[in-house]
């Protein structure tokens, strides 16, 4: 057995990789239900985030040539993050289960030492009753902050409060 | 930011992750959290309000944990894990010529190949080429500071760059960063999701850093040291660092059936 090796923070100077492009899934001429996942990223104090590295992953719509799976974008000088990609349909839970649709979130910036894990699910679905991961969550607020609601046409806003009453959900991973 | 990621992950031809069917997904090793900082290091200011407060929601890993992208080859270039030559115009940067390398492996020891792994870092006098980056070392016109590549099937994998200098930041008032590079790694998971910073050995200014002090236990800190590795270097040429990266491990089919929250 070998032990996993530490993390560190990411820091202020992780933009030397930064690729705008890879923000938008869609960017190989990927076909679907096109969606917009917006949102801001604030601190214990409110205070924008400003230099935070945001990724996204999804296992649905499956991966191929045309659609990637994976973002990465920047939080900008107002603490936002945008994301085009395809609506994510189920997918498979542990045993019988069946999960909602959602997106798979990091959140990485400097302060944050280890990567923080969250998840986007789509206000209105109905799966989302049934979901394993947001039945563990008792609290309706607290669930609240993992469910991104429609803020446009195809545009879902999520925002991230890193600490806080409104703190959003991170998850064990 | 900088003109080298402006090539990355184009012209994809990746295959889709393999379909795993939910009895079959695996899991993930229970995490350590003995070896890994916590979130809340009051020694790092910055921690202090970016930090959650509540304890994190325990889940069994699913299809998105236990999947995540593939990168393939076509989206590397062939100067990406050369720092020495990757953003050269007039000559070789300054500074020590070096050689990275090591294996990414998992917790069961296994390699991980495959993996892309990028990395970013200050020149040899401790200046990014960052907007940000104020501090009065000069940027080196010759020197971007970021590369990336894929580990081969034996979870190796190389990069050739100069040794960073130390800088100072706003933390303590005489806060210096030791020499380092910052590493990200995609394993076959997103689960399995690392970003750490490499250090080298016999650097005074280690021992007295805030960051690397968040880490609560010495051998991970001594983990996160690369030694030299003189058998690696290049005679009169280049030395090299020896650096393994050791992921989280992932059983797979174990857990068949398995109900949530057993
Ligand atoms: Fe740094």
């Amino acid at each position: 057995m070998s032990i996993a090796t530490a993390a560190q923070t990411i820091g202020p100077y992780w933009h030397l990789l930064d690729d705008p492009a890879l923000a938008d899934l869609t960017r190989f001429g990927a076909t679907g239900e096109r969606i917009e996942l917006v949102g801001t990223v604030r601190d214990g104090d409110g205070e924008l985030v400003t230099d935070g590295c945001i990724e996204l992953w999804q296992p649905s719509p499956a991966a191929d040539d045309v659609f990637p799976g994976f973002g990465r974008c920047a939080t900008d000088a107002h603490g936002r993050f945008r994301f085009i990609t395809l609506k994510p349909g189920p997918v498979p839970g542990r045993g019988n289960t069946l999960q909602a649709p959602h997106l798979a979130i990091n959140i990485l910036a400097r302060g944050i030492l280890t990567r923080l894990y969250t998840r986007a699910y789509f206000e209105g679905e109905p799966l989302n009753a049934a979901d394993p991961l947001l039945g563990l969550i008792e609290d309706p607020a607290r669930r609240a902050t993992l469910i991104a609601r429609p803020v446009g046409l195809a545009t879902w806003q999520m925002d991230i409060r890193l600490q806080g009453n409104d703190e959003t959900v991170f998850i064990e991973v | 930011m900088n003109e080298l990621a402006l090539g990355a992950f184009r012209d994809r031809t990746n295959q889709a992750p393999p379909a795993r069917p939910s009895g079959e997904a695996g899991s993930l090793f229970q995490r350590d959290r003995s070896v890994q900082p916590p979130a809340y290091a009051p020694g790092y200011k910055t921690s202090v309000l970016r930090s959650p407060r509540n304890a994190l929601l325990s889940l069994e890993s699913s299809l998105s944990e236990l999947t995540g992208p593939v990168f393939g080859h076509n989206e590397i270039g062939p100067l990406d894990n050369d720092l020495i030559r990757n953003y050269a115009k007039t000559g070789d940067p300054i500074g020590e010529r070096i050689i990275v390398h090591g294996r990414v492996l998992d917790e069961s020891g296994r390699a991980v190949p495959g993996a892309l792994v990028e990395f970013w870092q200050a020149n040899a006098g401790g200046r990014y080429r960052h907007k940000k980056d104020t501090y009065l070392a000069p940027i080196d016109p010759n020197f971007g500071g970021c590369g990336r590549t894929l580990t081969l099937e034996d979870g190796s994998y190389a990069f050739r760059t100069v040794k960073p200098g130390p800088y100072p930041w706003r933390n303590y008032v005489n806060s210096w960063r030791p020499a380092h590079i910052h590493l990200s790694i995609f394993g076959t998971s997103f689960g399995q999701r690392l970003i750490t910073q490499m250090y080298f050995e016999g650097d005074p200014l280690i021992r007295i850093c805030p960051i690397v002090n968040t880490i609560p236990d010495q051998d991970a800190i001594d983990r996160l040291i690369a030694p030299l590795d003189l058998n690696a270097s290049a005679p009169l040429d280049t030395l090299a660092y020896r650096f393994d990266i050791v992921l989280r491990g992932q059983r797979s089919t174990l857990f068949e059936n398995r109900k949530e929250g057993n």
